[in-house]
């Protein structure tokens, strides 16, 4: 794959479809195309170039996880989607370390995009509720948890990689890992 | 069924691990058992949960790598809009600006409200007139040094103010503003011929700025008959006048129009005139084309280009009239036949200039 083609903007049904094929280079090709455009949102609006990452990662995964579930309708350019959420994010970071001035500088078109922004700061804190509960829960719980719920290893390669004596009692291990883990994310 | 059981049943539930007949027991289990119910909802969640954290993490990953070869510091470079200087100015400093621009608004509010500019027009009534004494003063400073090289000049000290008066009888009875001889030790009239004459205040009316002031020097002989007469009735717009005065030691005219029936604040007592009078000229008869004589000059608006205020005859009338009957030593008789009416302006002024005096007044 050249340069020339590797740099130039993937149409929005290129980038759908790519997405949906998991293809790596169609990911990248979209990411590069676009984040110049958040970038100029955010430094020109008491930003920084990490936040402008932060943001636009963040607006990239609700566009991932949107038409890896389905529910992406071309209803609008994906352009004018990903600056609106990014734009939305962005005034929601500022209120929020409140630097925002009432006013935004924009330099293009935008849309309605609260509900996405919304779900997405659902999920966010269920994440980072996972995430402090598996660092408090501690080796070896959190790798046999991983392993056996992320990376579908089956009891007996759990058993060997951890030097259990039997199946036995690697499944005794794993549930009270388990109860723990459920106990540090419910409380 | 203990609580580590029923887990390892769950999960095998939900990964289709069961047989059919087991699946179809732990379906009835499930319908009937709400707390197992619960339970297979809530772990199915929570695994799903976990899977969705580790693909975020996963995606994540991909992203941070994809972003690290781009070279976001030159892009940043470019994609920055640079404001004009005055707005990164205030961007900067908008702080400090902005305590400057109220220290300096309140700054000049001060100074103001000190200097009297932003009280209101009653009192600025009263500043102009003390503007006009102001200026009197300063003419008055120049004709006393005048006067001081004047070798004719009989009294060893100066005045301290002057104004203009003229004759309203043959007799001596001089009229002039009160304003003029307010306060005053003594009184001198000089005729345009130079010679200097005691006279004292006769009768004055403050309200109207009026006063009759009479004669009383010894060497005074009488004016001769006076050739204009005194106007009842008020005056037109547009009307062409004149005055006729002293502003300096040399008489002085000046012509203009009436224009305004009222003067500041709509005060009826005053004509608003187009004729330019300066300190001095206070007392000063203003004359229509005919030969009235239809007010009295008595001030200036300072603030205002050729606003100009006359007191009317007929206050003046008012004035005489009120004049008290045993201060006189024979009855007011004024005017009736006007000599001037037919004249040039030129012939008029040369006729007036007999009648007209220059009030002196010394404290």
């Amino acid at each position: 794959m050249n340069k020339e083609l590797k740099d130039s903007i993937p149409t929005d049904s290129e980038v759908i479809l790519g997405i949906l094929n998991n293809s790596e280079s169609v990911l990248k090709r979209m990411y590069v195309a676009y984040f110049p455009m958040i970038l100029q949102l955010i430094i020109n609006n008491n930003g920084t170039a990490d936040d402008a990452k932060d943001i636009y990662q963040e607006a990239v995964i609700i566009l991932y996880n949107k038409i890896k579930a389905g529910d992406f309708e071309l209803s609008s350019k994906l352009k004018t989607f990903i600056y609106s959420v990014c734009r939305r994010l962005w005034l929601k970071r500022l209120s929020h370390m409140s630097r925002f001035g009432g006013d935004i500088r924009d330099f293009h078109d935008h849309m309605h995009v609260e509900d996405e922004v919304e779900k997405q700061g659902e999920m966010d804190i269920q994440f980072s509720k996972m995430e402090s509960a598996l660092q408090l829960l501690g080796e070896p719980c959190k790798t046999i948890m991983e392993d056996f719920y992320i990376h579908n290893l089956s009891m007996q390669d759990i058993c060997e990689k951890f030097g259990y004596t039997n199946a036995d009692n690697a499944k005794t291990q794993k549930y009270k890992c388990l109860q723990r883990l459920k106990k540090l994310f419910f409380q | 069924m203990n609580e580590y059981k029923l887990q390892e049943e769950i999960e095998r539930y939900l990964n289709g691990e069961m047989s059919p007949a087991e699946l179809k027991q732990f379906e009835l289990l499930r319908k009937e058992n709400t707390t197992v119910d619960a339970k297979i909802n809530e772990h199915k969640d929570f695994t799903k949960l976990l899977k969705q954290y580790s693909d975020r993490l996963a995606l994540e990953g991909r992203l941070n790598a994809i972003h690290d070869e781009i070279d976001v510091h030159t892009l940043a470079e470019e994609l920055m809009v640079h404001p004009s200087w005055v707005v990164r100015l205030w961007r900067n400093h908008h702080s400090k600006i902005s305590v400057a621009a109220s220290v300096t608004i309140f700054a000049i509010l001060s100074v103001m409200f000190l200097t009297g500019k932003m009280t209101n027009q009653d009192s600025q009534y009263i500043a102009l007139r003390r503007e006009v004494g102001n200026l009197k003063n300063k003419t008055d400073k120049i004709n006393q040094k005048l006067s001081q090289n004047n070798k004719n000049e009989k009294f060893s000290s100066v005045e301290k103010f002057r104004g203009t008066g003229f004759a309203i009888t043959s007799n001596g009875l001089i009229a002039t503003n009160y304003h003029v001889i307010n306060g005053a030790d003594s009184v001198y009239v000089q005729n345009s011929a130079g010679r200097s004459f005691k006279a004292k205040v006769l009768y004055t009316e403050p309200a109207s700025d009026i006063a009759i002031l009479k004669i009383v020097d010894t060497a005074f002989r009488n004016l001769g008959a006076i050739p204009y007469t005194f106007k009842k009735t008020e005056s037109d717009l547009a009307e062409s006048v004149y005055t006729y005065g002293y502003p300096q030691d040399a008489p002085h005219f000046d012509d203009g129009k009436l224009t305004s029936e009222v003067g500041l604040n709509g005060d009826s007592l005053d004509y608003q005139v187009s004729v330019s009078v300066n300190a001095g000229n206070s007392g000063s008869p203003l004359m229509d084309s005919k030969g009235n004589v239809i007010g009295i000059v008595q001030a200036k608006q300072t603030q205002l280009e050729g606003v100009h205020f006359a007191i009317k005859t007929s206050y003046l009338l008012d004035a005489i009239h009120n004049i008290p009957a045993d201060s006189l030593t024979r009855k007011i008789n004024l005017n009736t036949k006007n000599t001037l009416a037919g004249l040039s302006l030129v012939q008029q002024v040369k006729k007036l200039n007999n009648y007209v005096f220059i009030v002196k007044v010394y404290q």
